[in-house]
């Protein structure tokens, strides 16, 4: 895989800051457009960018844990998200939320948070997994 | 093999001896309530919705089996520690069995006929686990297919029997059902639902024809087929015939399948237990006979045929597991089980030679054990069935008879008579492989002495049970001078004569097997063979080796299906049609429009893939105009990334297309298709924007949005809260998917080495 200078300047800044949007984007979701999914497409396209750039290593460092991992976590996290409402005596998936008060401004911490996050997860980790095990056997010829 | 001896036990199976013992104790302390006639019952409401409950049920019969499956569970464990020590898949070993002793616990101790069925459906699949242990040999696998395919068959019935019995009756609770039987058997529903239930139990019980399976079984290490296929899963079946034979007994056709079916198995399963050479297929045989006879003596409304049912599961098990457990010693010790190879091995197993010969006295039915309280009990039993005394009372002696031939042959050829080769090898034991089947053989013989005890703690409770509040006959060892005394020692005599000549009647019972048309092993490899082959002709129709030909066939098919429901909806109207776009939404249907015509007119895959993207972007336009930014938002993302992960995939495709450029014709059939499909979902479309559009719950989500769940996005707070159990389904079902397609990627990969290993040569 061969890029340019523009290519790997731009992909340098990009995937940063795509990175923090897909954060942003997962973190309003509740409110306003975005959530677990969306930011998780958002990550996922900022890690293909890095990787169609710097090489399948690339990903496999950012991620540090294997993409295979990371989506089972995220699934794990959904499944704890729902455990805790069913541990708090209420039906399996209930929200549960707590709001401290940080800096006078309130601030909405639930389970649903907790799921959504582990959607974000299944999502990066499945994508990167896929486009991995795809470019890295293109790479290394037949196999 | 002589290895093996010398290496220590692990840890490993004294934690999974642990819960079974626990449960053991629990159980033992229960005696006192249900010898006194009481139930006890625990649990929770598992799925209110669908009335099924995980209760628990402590009464005669649970606590009956209950104490075999934990007691001889617990021996397993320390046992299977000893035989399987240093085996490179201990963990997982212990991990099947414990996972099968707490299903068996579950299926015996349920109250809720539905759980039952969820336990009794993991019992087959831990089983299929197990007997496909040693999962490198095509054997072992083969033969774990065949149990599951057979007893899951039987199971898919089971159910089916399950839900109608629970329909009937109003009820899933087993208590509920058990009192509703008169209301069950004048059902016009009982007998499709006696055979089900039948299925079910004959496929799990192993009764001819359905009995090949457990034989094939004996691939699965001595400990699970000590445990699992002689002592507890198959008596499974036994076990549910009893446990519902409150509702579903005492009618003529219960009476004249159980009879028949129960006697032909037991008749059956003991001539071909004579005729077997490897000791461990000889008892798998005897295990078939034991669930015949229980079989047919369930089958009566008498006390005495419910008893000596329940003293000969008791008596079964104990000797039994205790018998799987010593062949296995010797296979240990030898590396054989083949009884021509075996003999003399008596100085070299001292204590697995008494053992054997405890076991085999209680299964011979000899007194003062508890075997031969059984024995005595079932010919009371087959005198008591008024339908059919004689015809029943042969059938017994018979299987009797051959039954203290192969007792005399497991005791004494191995052990006795000069040394044979094998016998100068064998080294001796751990002694946890030799203490469990001691200590079970035992029991037969202390149980057996204090018949009055067993009687009113263990098989008085579960023949009340059964039987529902009638009180069970008294065991007792000397009844007198009685028929059944006398038909003991003409059974003794019998088969005395078919041990002292078993050569002749093993030539004899071979050419009857040649004789047969075809067995049920044979039969089962024709209809997978069947099976297979009409797997192989539908997968070449509608899946052939181009991708085009498949997309042909599939979008084909779907408007087909979908086009004739749609030409069957009447008045359709496409009123909709008529609203032109106007203002920007003109601009995204021109952006669609031209994408359209550029990916069907440009040539290329990679610039086509691009050009569907603009028809992706298009339709995301239109969305952000209608007030859906979510959607539009993954529209978009989702078409980038299908687009960069598609490009990935026709980048590995060899640059020139090896498939010759299609026809004319080909491609005018093609653009119909295409059309066609396009237009019938275009049709649907129009169809669901033309009716009135319900907007309750729309309403009710935007209501509740914000109050309830502290969210004003109504799709993210749909997808995270209010539906958040669906999209966990969809993000499991994404992680599955991932999976696959990683199986795919990497698989492929595979077939690709060895093809070329193979194009290289043999390996030096």
């Amino acid at each position: 895989m061969k890029s340019g200078p523009i290519l790997n300047t731009s992909t340098r800044g990009l995937v940063p800051l795509m990175i923090a949007f897909s954060v942003f984007l997962l973190w309003r979701g509740h409110n306003l457009p975005g959530g677990g999914f969306i930011g998780g497409l958002v990550a996922s396209a900022a890690l293909v960018l890095d990787g169609l750039t710097f090489g399948p290593g690339m990903i496999r460092r950012r991620l540090r844990a294997d993409p295979v991992t990371v989506a089972a976590v995220g699934l794990l996290v959904g499944v704890i998200a729902g455990l805790l409402g069913w541990f708090a005596g209420s039906p399996f998936l209930t929200g549960l939320w707590w709001k401290p008060i940080v800096g006078g401004a309130e601030l909405p911490l639930g389970t649903p948070l907790l799921f959504d996050i582990g959607v974000y997860l299944v999502v990066v980790g499945t994508i990167s997994a896929l486009w991995l095990a795809l470019a890295e056997r293109r790479q290394g010829g037949e196999d | 093999m002589a290895a093996t001896g010398a290496t220590r036990p692990a840890h490993l199976g004294w934690l999974a001896a642990l819960p079974p013992a626990a449960v053991f104790v629990g159980l033992i302390a229960s005696i006192g309530s249900t010898s006194a006639g009481q139930v006890v019952t625990f649990g929770f409401n598992w799925v209110p919705s669908l009335d099924v409950s995980l209760t628990f049920r402590i009464d005669g019969l649970s606590v009956l089996f209950g104490l075999m499956v934990s007691g001889i569970g617990a021996a397993v464990a320390l046992y299977a520690n000893a035989y399987m020590a240093g085996h490179p898949r201990l963990p997982r070993f212990f991990l099947y069995l414990t996972l099968f002793t707490a299903s068996m616990l579950g299926v015996v101790l349920s109250d809720n006929i539905l759980a039952l069925f969820v336990f009794w459906e993991l019992t087959s699949v831990s089983s299929f686990m197990l007997i496909g242990f040693d999962s490198d040999k095509a054997e072992a696998r083969r033969n774990a297919r065949q149990s599951l395919l057979v007893t899951a068959g039987g199971g898919l019935a089971l159910l089916a029997g399950l839900i109608l019995l629970g329909q009937v009756a109003g009820s899933y609770s087993i208590a509920e059902i058990n009192t509703a039987g008169d209301i069950v058997r004048a059902d016009p529903l009982y007998v499709p639902i006696l055979v089900l239930v039948f299925l079910g139990a004959f496929t799990k019980s192993a009764q001819v024809p359905l009995h090949f399976w457990l034989p094939n079984a004996m691939a699965a290490p001595t400990p699970v087929s000590a445990f699992l296929h002689s002592a507890t899963l198959v008596k499974a079946g036994v076990f549910l015939l009893a446990r519902l034979h409150p509702a579903l007994g005492g009618t003529d056709v219960w009476l004249w399948t159980l009879l028949p079916v129960g006697a032909v198995t037991a008749v059956w399963a003991s001539m071909m237990a004579l005729c077997q050479r490897d000791l461990k297929l000889m008892l798998a045989y005897t295990t078939v006979m034991a669930l015949g006879a229980l079989t047919l003596f369930l089958a009566v409304e008498t006390q005495i045929g419910i008893a000596a049912a329940m003293t000969f599961v008791l008596v079964h098990a104990l000797y039994k597991a205790s018998l799987f457990m010593i062949v296995g010693g010797i296979d240990h010790a030898t590396g054989t089980r083949n009884l021509m190879a075996l003999g003399g091995l008596r100085r070299a197993l001292p204590v697995s030679a008494g053992a054997a010969a405890l076991a085999a006295f209680a299964m011979a039915g000899f007194p003062p054990f508890l075997g031969f309280l059984g024995k005595e009990l079932k010919y009371e039993g087959a005198l008591a069935i008024a339908e059919a005394p004689f015809a029943m009372t042969a059938a017994a002696l018979a299987a009797n008879a051959m039954m203290v031939a192969v007792a005399l042959t497991v005791a004494i050829r191995p052990f006795w008579g000069p040394p044979t080769e094998a016998a100068e090898r064998a080294h001796g034991n751990h002694w946890a492989i030799v203490a469990p089947p001691a200590v079970l053989a035992s029991l037969g013989l202390i149980l057996g002495l204090a018949p009055g005890l067993v009687g009113s703690i263990l098989v008085g409770p579960a023949v009340e049970a059964v039987l529902q509040g009638t009180t069970a006959p008294e065991l007792k060892l000397w009844h007198g001078v009685t028929v059944p005394l006398l038909l003991s020692v003409v059974t003794v005599a019998l088969g005395s004569i078919l041990f002292w000549r078993m050569r002749q009647i093993r030539g004899m019972l071979d050419a009857l097997v040649r004789l047969l048309p075809t067995t049920g092993d044979r039969a089962y490899d024709t209809v997978m063979g069947w099976l297979n082959d009409v797997a192989l002709w539908q997968t070449r129709l509608l899946q052939g080796d181009r991708l085009r030909r498949d997309f042909l066939v599939i979008f084909a098919a779907a408007t087909a299906a979908v086009a004739t429901v749609v030409a069957l909806v009447p008045e359709l109207s496409f009123a909709s049609l008529s609203t032109i776009p106007e203002g920007p939404a003109i601009g995204a249907v021109v952006l669609i429009l031209v994408g359209v015509a550029a990916t069907v007119g440009v040539e290329g895959r990679l610039t086509g893939l691009a050009a569907l993207g603009t028809v992706g972007v298009g339709v995301a336009l239109v969305f952000l105009m209608h007030g859906a930014p979510d959607v539009a938002i993954t529209q978009l993302l989702v078409e980038t990334l299908v687009i960069v992960i598609a490009a990935a995939v026709l980048l590995r495709l060899p640059r020139t297309p090896e498939v010759p450029v299609r026809s004319t014709p080909a491609r005018w059939r093609d653009a119909l298709i295409a059309l066609l499909a396009g237009g019938t979902i275009t049709g649907i479309t129009l169809m669901v924007v033309d009716g009135p559009l319900d907007l309750s719950v729309t309403e009710a989500f935007e209501a509740a949005s914000v109050p309830e769940a502290f969210g004003r996005n109504i799709v993210n707070v749909i997808l995270v809260d209010f539906r958040a159990l669906d999209t966990l389904g969809e993000i499991a079902v994404v992680v599955i998917a991932g999976l696959a397609c990683l199986a795919l990627l990497r698989g492929t990969g595979l077939i690709q080495r060895r093809r070329r290993r193979a194009a290289e040569g043999p390996r030096p």
